[in-house]
């Protein structure tokens, strides 16, 4: 298929080539767009409005299209997420052993809302639908890591270790 | 690669696995990767290493299901088809030199680590769907070769014509393991009936139920079997294009799937002319990004195509018009993963296991108040006593047993008095639950009912897409009445009004999540009314879980919670 001309992000950012590549690999098709949108979020953390637009015009869709995918999915993030992500599982499972109580617990000692981050940018606290490790619940994901049978005063302690100066 | 490669293939590696004396499988599932599964792995190979042991080769697999007592290791020695088998349970790194020092050095296992009570776990299991998962080395394509890998879509493709394929899956009475049980055997006749220019076989891995991981074990554990039965149902309804729809959430098993189908098409397993026959068919990876309604037939086609997914009116079936307007076939992972053993064992085989309208077996993630957590596979028609008190080992800490739920948001909490219940589909429907796709988390006198059905609706609350009313404000009415019970500022009205709410949301709703999101609070008012009572009209929580039970704690944040937007009637 013929490639389109080079849509090459002004900014000259490296990771936009990269963006490029990878929509390259999937035709510039339009049902690809969750792909791309994975991958776009991977290179920059999270998704600006600026990589929603490029991203649109690279595969033709208007940009209602675009933004309504990156805001119907709860995984894609338009904010910037902070330096570290405490992710509490809400499962059924990791819900009936306590994960609520490590939520609220998380909420009052660094003062930060699910879904948002610190205002120093350190912390984003997350709750997630359930990340399949009920065996071990209640879990918690700290930067990527899996951690289960967790506590309140366990989740504080690792978090504290990341907001205090 | 044709047939007779293919079986040289097997031979050689059931021969390479032989040669070795003692084969060690480290359980890398994601319960075991969270206790540092990884490390004893490596400490294993460092100290074969070390020590210079020969004919011993260490690998990593999928889940073993015990995911309480992780990491588990078990040591397989002698004949391939007659092994013997050591489990040890909680290895960490000390405990696997010491293995490696008696057990791999001098054959002298090590028995104070294999803990004996572990036997009611797996005593009346049987493995089907499981039966790779913990056992092969989910990135070897050998290891799963020498395992029976692709046996079936060998003999689908050499000995049998597709509409041959579809009469087997159709004799076996396989029923959709997804929840609703709809006979696959009839889901594939419809698809490979269908005209269309091209024809598209998706799985369905959009495990969406919080508490339930099955769909998560099968794919990190044994991915070339899902790949298999993708394969064969290609070859059954004539389709050439096959999607595995998997969630964002298990990057382990995304890894898996994209190396498994690397290797198979490598191998002449998937790609063109497979096994040197007329028969195309490849397989891509979707991966999800989060959204529970997704796991809606409609919803995930639409998610695949590249659009937000929301579901849509059937007719059209998928069917009939599906992925891209063509005819497509959608099954669930646990689904899928039947096929391979069908086709290999025969379908005389699988009708065998279960009972008379529910065949085979079912996969359950245990989970809650109960002493064994984990993953099992048992045959249809055990009765939910076995599985909670024999093989979960009951409630801990000396609690009473409360309820079972099974389903996950569109299914229901059953009794005590249920216990001796049969698992099954018929039989779960009876009691106003779900088989669902095999959660199963049990609740004991410390769960408040109330509670958890407002856990759920907060859930269909948050997971609605919006796209038809009755759902997207239903499920926030309902939310508002439960929360208010939950906060002492309930009325016996509301419970009416609850009912009320339920029927139109079962009746009126666009889809599945909205048809079925009342199950938890109708089968929670059916069964423990009493509780609902008590928040009323005494203004108690007998769990003492909900806010009113406990004045001194600030109530919590209710996140994304929202005020509804329409009024509705009084309920009289």
């Amino acid at each position: 298929m013929a490639t389109p001309a080079k849509p090459s992000h002004p900014s000259g950012d490296k990771r936009f080539k990269m963006l490029d590549a990878a929509m390259k690999r999937h035709g510039f098709e339009g049902h690809a767009l969750l792909e791309i949108l994975h991958q776009a979020q991977e290179l920059f953390g999270f998704l600006a409005d600026d990589v929603l637009i490029y991203v649109g015009r690279a595969l033709k869709l208007p940009p209602s299209r675009v933004y309504g995918v990156a805001t119907f999915y709860n995984y894609f993030s338009l904010a910037p997420k902070g330096d570290h992500t405490c992710t509490v599982c809400m499962g059924t499972a990791c819900y009936v052993k306590g994960a609520g109580e490590i939520v609220e617990a998380v909420v009052h000692a660094a003062q930060v809302k699910p879904g948002e981050t610190t205002a120093d940018g350190k912390l984003s606290l997350v709750e997630a639908r359930c990340v399949g490790a009920c065996g071990i619940a209640p879990a918690v994901v700290f930067d990527g890591e899996v951690v289960g049978k967790q506590t309140a005063d366990t989740v504080l302690a690792r978090v504290k270790g990341w907001t205090e100066p | 690669m044709n047939r007779e490669e293919l079986d040289a293939l097997v031979e050689r590696a059931r021969a390479a696995k032989a040669s070795a004396r003692q084969r060690v499988a480290v359980c890398c599932g994601s319960g075991c990767q969270s206790v540092g599964a990884e490390a004893v792995l490596k400490r294993l190979v460092e100290e074969v290493k070390r020590a210079g042991l020969e004919g011993v080769r260490v690998h990593g697999s999928g889940c073993r299901g015990l995911c309480e007592k992780g990491t588990l290791v078990e040591v397989e020695t002698g004949e391939l088809d007659a092994p013997e088998r050591h489990l040890y349970l909680g290895v960490d790194e000390s405990a696997a030199a010491r293995i490696a020092a008696s057990h791999l050095a001098s054959a002298v296992p090590i028995l104070e680590l294999g803990a004996a009570d572990h036997g009611g776990f797996f005593a009346q299991q049987e493995r089907v769907v499981l039966e790779g998962s913990g056992r092969v080395d989910p990135e070897d394509l050998d290891s799963c070769l020498a395992a029976g890998a692709y046996a079936g879509l060998a003999r689908a493709l050499g000995d049998l014509e597709p509409a041959e394929v579809v009469q087997e899956i159709t004799a076996s009475g396989l029923r959709g393991r997804g929840g609703a049980g709809y006979p696959t055997g009839l889901k594939w006749s419809t698809v490979a009936k269908s005209k269309g220019d091209r024809k598209y076989v998706i799985c369905n891995g959009d495990e969406g139920d919080p508490g339930a991981f099955m769909d998560r074990a099968v794919l990190e554990g044994d991915p070339h079997r899902v790949l298999e039965g993708m394969a064969i149902a290609g070859y059954a309804v004539g389709a050439t294009q096959g999607y595995v729809y998997v969630r964002a959430e298990y990057p382990l098993a995304v890894k898996r799937l994209k190396i498994a189908i690397k290797q198979a098409e490598k191998a002449n397993l998937l790609g063109s002319r497979i096994l040197e026959t007329g028969f195309d068919f490849r397989v891509e990876l979707r991966i999800g990004a989060g959204a529970f309604v997704c796991g809606e037939e409609t919803a995930l086609m639409a998610s695949v195509e590249g659009r937000r997914g929301t579901p849509r009116p059937r007719p059209p079936f998928p069917a009939a018009s599906g992925l891209f307007g063509q005819p497509t076939l959608i099954n669930n992972v646990e689904t899928l993963a039947n096929v391979p053993a069908i086709l290999r064992k025969g379908s005389g085989w699988f009708a065998s296991i279960g009972t008379a309208k529910s065949k085979g077996t079912k996969v359950f993630a245990l989970a809650g108040k109960i002493a064994r957590t984990g993953l099992i596979e048992v045959p249809m028609g055990i009765t939910l006593r076995q599985i909670i008190f024999e093989i979960g080992g009951g409630i801990p800490d000396g609690k009473a047993f409360k309820a079972a739920q099974t389903g996950g948001p569109s299914g229901g909490c059953i009794p005590a008095q249920f216990l001796d219940l049969p698992v099954d589909y018929e039989s779960l429907a009876t009691v106003g639950s779900i088989m669902g796709s095999g959660g199963l988390i049990v609740m004991d006198e410390t769960s408040c009912m109330v509670d958890v059905a407002k856990f759920f609706m907060s859930f269909c609350k948050d997971e609605s897409c919006g796209k038809c009313i009755p759902c997207r404000a239903g499920t926030v009415q309902m939310f508002q009445l439960l929360d208010g019970i939950t906060r002492g500022r309930g009325t016996v009205e509301d419970l009416a009004r609850l009912e009320e709410l339920s029927d139109l949301l079962r009746a009126t709703s666009l889809c599945g999540l909205g048809q079925t999101a009342p199950n938890p609070v109708l089968s929670t008012l059916r069964y423990f009314r009493d509780e609902y009572l008590a928040h009323i009209s005494e203004k108690r929580c007998p769990a003492g879980v909900c806010p009113i039970a406990r004045p001194a704690v600030s109530a919590p944040a209710v996140p994304g919670h929202r005020a509804g937007f329409i009024e509705i009637g009084g309920g009289d």
